[in-house]
């Protein structure tokens, strides 16, 4: 049974001032301050810290972790997920004195957090991916975004932008996460025009440069216009889709500064917020919950302020959605509903909203999605 | 956008032969170029690299990709000039010393291309060559980076230059015998050091490509192993740079043949039609080669044909 | 008459004939060692960085402490298999570099053999699932002997070829006939009983079993290699077919059946990767260890027991990468700056061999 915890806003305001607070004192501190008895916490990337994309995210919340006073920050990135994690790990907890660490890549958890967590029990494992069950560690605990929301918006603008009413999404690999982004893009589109298709088309890796680029490439020529993904680094589809005239949705962090003109929006994390709220809780000696989760509505996501293309209906249509998906409740997956296969996902008056754990092991596309799950 | 249906999948097939074999074209005519010498270079692929990340930082710093694609050649040629000295040491295995600058190669545009991931360059301007269409995806599959065209006409300046020059029969007596080399007064040792250059320069370009036309970005994922896919294409292709060409071609658009595929509808088993460009070299490489004799067109002096 | 004047004019030591080749064999590569990491030395400081540092990080995070030891030799077993996939075939002259891919098949074959033995008992399933990755690692890698012997077909690029095939093939079986589908967002193989698994050795330190076998596997190629009649056979045919094929040697059944090894034991990296580390085949398996098991060889001369102190070198080297980035802001490429200087270093010293005077007998036979 897991207990679901989502940040309250208060909470979460809170510990932005704090954080504020605090960037301000420091700011005023010479330097990065080494000072004993400072927390050291740990992050682990599994690609390089400026992918434009997933690592980036993180990165950016490590750097308000690092602006906190009391706190150093010590990184590592390009870590595989083999036995190598384990020795980062133990490396930062033996030699840097780690106490608090955030290793952030999905396959990091089963089996070596599992693994290392009970070896030192005064050491905090934060794991990205929401996988913590409670028969697990409990000095280990999980933490996620409802990110789907951010895709759903992002088909919002992109519902508005698409003339040939078909839009293209570049997968790594056929995952609940990615398959719950890819029926959110468009259902987000179908709340515009319900006769918008999506295509997707899958690379097979998360991150491979070329297979992205040609996969891009292959979406514009069947005629997609408004192109979106989900790999590690978005930068190759958003400079590909830009260079065939496609508009872009972001994905993961802000590609805008890639291609101001075709960007319209993003579905961006926003870890600063939950990484300094848990690395303030630590220091305090609060417990952090083992498995918490959180939405636009927790400050969890964010979304990348609409680009040039973004036409005003358009805006007054995201902005209300939106406002919707704030106040909580907001069901992407809502009856009456079919998979693109003709099976029934959902009966009228069925909804699934961000939280629910069915949508964890999702195994379908949804009606309008050109494209197989295998 | 027009829609295409079907004809996307032959039209990506174009488009992406273009498009991908670039790369394959510059580094397999530089290969070829190695070889005929005598010389056999593995470490392209780190040149391949090192070439994308130089190409890059320099079309940044100068804001011209084209001057870029100039110093990527330098730095090719630097690499090639490396490999063929201590290549010339006796007793020194050049498979080896391949695999070892392929790892520095890689090692250093990891290391000096790190401030350069986050930066965009200018792109390379591409020719459009299908202005005569009024079908999008037509005029974008051929949407031709002039390097491709200058890669055409460098494999047929190679042909005739093997054929009916005197640098060709210079470095092609080289590559058949050393001995018969040294006889006539040739330097082979020099010869195989320029040969290796140059290849080193072409391979630099093809990754200035990569980095600065398609994909068009800088990041440690560039390459998926072109510079040794195109030692393989040398050597099913005879030797020969115009076969360099079509077998570039075909490897192109062998690797846009997974993504086209599932964008009308093919979606099973992908990951096997993204081992299609590998299987095809693989294959023709098993129907053209014979255990008896020497690979026919094979340089004499080539270590892994003796 | 004495016997003085028929005797021979010098007596070199008949020792020194002996160990000469041998501290040739062993001065040679530590000279060229030191040489490279001078050269990266150099590099470093021109970057502003302190090499002193560099080496001393190396020192404490690969060979301090305890938990560095750990580290450094946790790390060893796939390099001491992947090193004689390489080395045991260029002994016979080939130079086969696709070891990863027989890495991660033999894996995959593990873990689908060992997820539908779930409930065996460890000493039935555990050899199953250890002959199954050595014979399908033995099976890919040989069949590139096997073109060669037959078809002519160069097995660098061969093995290469059908590394990067395995490895897409290894991908879509685990996403696809072989998928737990309890494994949503990483596709992988059914999970492994516990009692399939292989666990860490009583000595101390953290170190799975995978190592011991892989130092196993080291000495039994060496006397393989350089203590039996076919190891002999085939170090012939390494050095000049054409003379081993006048003498009759069944230059076929060498080639097949060595590469065939080599395969055998990448194969066995991959059993170990899956019982030891994973629990199960996904795409983690794909980590390199292939590749760096080229290095391994090359810098051992291919020789199967000096491939042990090299993999736990760069075992070292490379667990050491860690700490460098943190405390030296270096990006993680740095090691593989190094280690390619260094096995650039070590190929030109093989120039050195037999022309340095030094250790030459007659340089000291004219001393006596």
């Amino acid at each position: 049974m897991k207990r679901n915890h989502t940040l309250t806003r208060r909470h979460f305001l809170n510990s932005v001032a704090a954080f504020g607070g605090a960037a301000v004192a420091s700011s005023l501190l010479p330097g990065g301050a080494h000072a004993a008895g400072d927390l050291t916490v740990g992050f682990i990337y599994v690609g390089p810290k400026d992918d434009f994309g997933y690592n980036q995210a993180h990165a950016e919340g490590a750097a308000a972790v690092k602006a906190m006073s009391g706190v150093t920050v010590i990184e590592e990135e390009n870590v595989p997920e083999t036995n190598d994690v384990q020795n980062t790990m133990q490396s930062m907890i033996n030699f840097d004195g780690a106490a608090l660490l955030f290793p952030t890549s999905f396959g990091y958890y089963n089996p070596h957090i599992l693994e290392l967590a009970p070896k030192f029990p005064d050491v905090r494992f934060e794991h990205c991916g929401g996988l913590w069950g409670t028969d697990d560690p409990k000095n280990a605990g999980s933490y996620f975004g409802y990110i789907g929301m951010g895709q759903y918006l992002n088909g919002i603008a992109a519902g508005h932008a698409t003339k040939s009413k078909k839009i293209g999404f570049v997968a790594a690999k056929p995952i609940p996460q990615v398959l719950n982004n890819i029926n959110s893009f468009l259902l987000g589109a179908r709340a515009v025009d319900p006769s918008i298709t999506c295509q997707v088309i899958f690379t097979g890796e998360w991150s491979l440069a070329v297979k992205e680029a040609e996969a891009t490439n292959a979406l514009a020529d069947q005629g997609c216009d408004v192109i979106t993904c989900h790999v590690d680094g978005p930068k190759v589809v958003a400079e590909t889709a830009a260079a065939r005239g496609a508009y872009i949705c972001g994905y993961h962090a802000d590609q805008s500064p890639l291609a101001p003109e075709m960007y319209l929006t993003g579905a961006e994390w926003n870890w600063a917020g939950v990484y300094t709220d848990m690395v303030t809780k630590f220091m305090a000696g609060e417990p952090i919950d083992n498995f918490v989760r959180g939405g636009l509505a927790d400050g969890f996501i964010k979304m990348s302020p609409l680009g040039p293309a973004v036409s005003d209906t358009a805006r007054n249509q995201f902005e209300a959605t939106k406002a919707e998906i704030m106040k909580g409740g907001f069901a992407a997956i809502k009856g009456p509903l079919k998979d693109n296969k003709g099976n029934v996902i959902a009966s009228e008056g069925e909804a699934f909203v961000e939280s629910d754990v069915s949508l964890e092991s999702m195994g379908y596309l949804v009606e309008g999605v050109i494209g197989s799950t295998s | 956008m027009t829609d295409i249906g079907l004809w996307g999948v032959p039209l990506a097939i174009l488009g992406g032969a273009i498009r991908v074999s670039t790369p394959f074209l510059f580094v397999s005519l530089g290969e070829c170029l190695t070889e005929r010498s005598g010389r056999i270079n593995l470490g392209l692929e780190g040149t391949l690299v090192f070439g994308a990340m130089t190409g890059y930082a320099v079309a940044y710093q100068s804001g011209s990709p084209w001057l870029g694609v100039l110093a990527a050649a330098l730095a090719g040629a630097l690499f090639g000039l490396f490999h063929g000295w201590i290549c010339k040491f006796r007793g020194v295995n050049d498979i080896a010393i391949g695999i070892a600058m392929m790892l520095l190669g890689m090692g250093l545009a990891f290391y000096f291309g790190k401030p350069y991931i986050q930066l965009v360059a200018p792109d390379l301007p591409a020719i459009p060559l299908g202005w005569w269409s009024s079908v999008p995806q037509i005029q974008a599959a051929l949407q031709v980076n002039a390097l491709f065209i200058i890669g055409g006409l460098l494999a047929l300046a190679l042909h005739w230059m093997f054929r009916a020059t005197r640098i060709g029969l210079t470095i092609r007596v080289v590559g058949d015998s050393t001995d018969a080399a040294r006889a006539i007064g040739l330097n082979p040792d020099t010869v195989r050091l320029l040969a290796t250059a140059a290849g080193g320069a072409l391979a630099g370009i093809g990754g200035a490509y990569l980095s600065l036309y398609y994909p068009g970005s800088w990041n440690e994922g560039i390459s998926s192993g072109q510079g040794l896919m195109a030692v393989a294409l040398v050597i099913f292709a005879r030797w020969n740079p115009i076969n360099c060409f079509w077998a570039a071609l075909l490897f192109g658009g062998a690797g846009a043949l997974g993504p086209a595929l599932q964008s009308v509808g093919v979606t099973q088993g992908y990951y096997l039609f993204f081992a299609a460009p590998y299987v095809l070299t693989l294959a023709l490489l098993i129907l053209t080669s014979s255990p008896d004799k020497a690979l026919h067109g094979a340089p004499g002096e080539l270590s892994i044909t003796k | 008459m004495s016997d003085a004047a028929t005797a021979p004019l010098s007596s070199p030591k008949p020792a020194m004939a002996k160990w000469l080749p041998r501290l040739e064999a062993v001065a040679i590569p530590l000279a060229a060692l030191i040489c490279g990491l001078a050269v990266f030395s150099l590099f470093l400081l021109t970057q502003g960085k302190s090499p002193i540092e560099f080496y001393a990080l190396i020192y404490k995070a690969g060979f301090s402490t305890a938990f560095s030891w750990q580290n450094t030799l946790s790390r060893v077993a796939p390099l001491l298999f992947a090193g004689l996939c390489v080395a045991l075939p260029a002994r016979l002259g080939l130079v086969v570099i696709g070891g990863e891919g027989a890495i991660a098949l033999g894996g995959l074959a593990a873990a689908v053999l060992g997820a539908g033995l779930t409930g065996t008992s460890p000493v039935v399933g555990l050899p199953v699932m250890f002959a199954g990755a050595a014979l399908v690692g033995g099976a890919w890698i040989g069949s590139v002997g096997w073109l060669r012997i037959r078809r002519g077909v160069n097995e660098t690029i061969a093995s290469l070829l059908m590394a990067y095939i395995a490895i897409a093939l290894m991908n879509h079986l685990v996403e696809g006939p072989f998928r737990d589908p309890a494994s949503l967002n990483k596709p992988s193989t059914a999970p492994l009983a516990d009692a399939l698994r292989v666990g860490d050795m009583p000595v101390g330190v953290e170190v799975h079993w995978g190592f011991a076998f892989g130092v196993l596997a080291c000495v039994i190629s060496w006397l393989l290699m350089d203590r039996t009649t076919l190891g002999f056979a085939a170090r012939i045919a390494g050095d000049n077919i054409r003379a081993a094929q006048v003498q009759g040697l069944p230059v076929g059944k060498l080639v097949i059946g060595f590469t065939a090894l080599g395969g055998a034991f990448a194969g066995l990296a991959g059993f170990f990767e899956v019982t030891a580390i994973h629990g199960s085949a996904n795409a983690s398996l794909v980590a390199g260890y292939g590749y760096t098991g080229i290095l391994v060889a090359f810098l051992a001369r291919h020789n199967p027991l000096a491939i042990i102190p090299v993999a736990v070198l760069l075992a070292g080297f490379e667990a050491s990468s860690g700490l460098i980035q943190r405390r030296m802001d270096l990006p993680d490429a740095t090691i593989l700056v190094m280690e390619g200087i260094v096995f650039v270093v070590i190929l030109l010293s093989e120039t050195l061999y037999g022309r340095l005077p030094i250790f030459a007998l007659r340089f000291w036979e004219a001393r006596t």
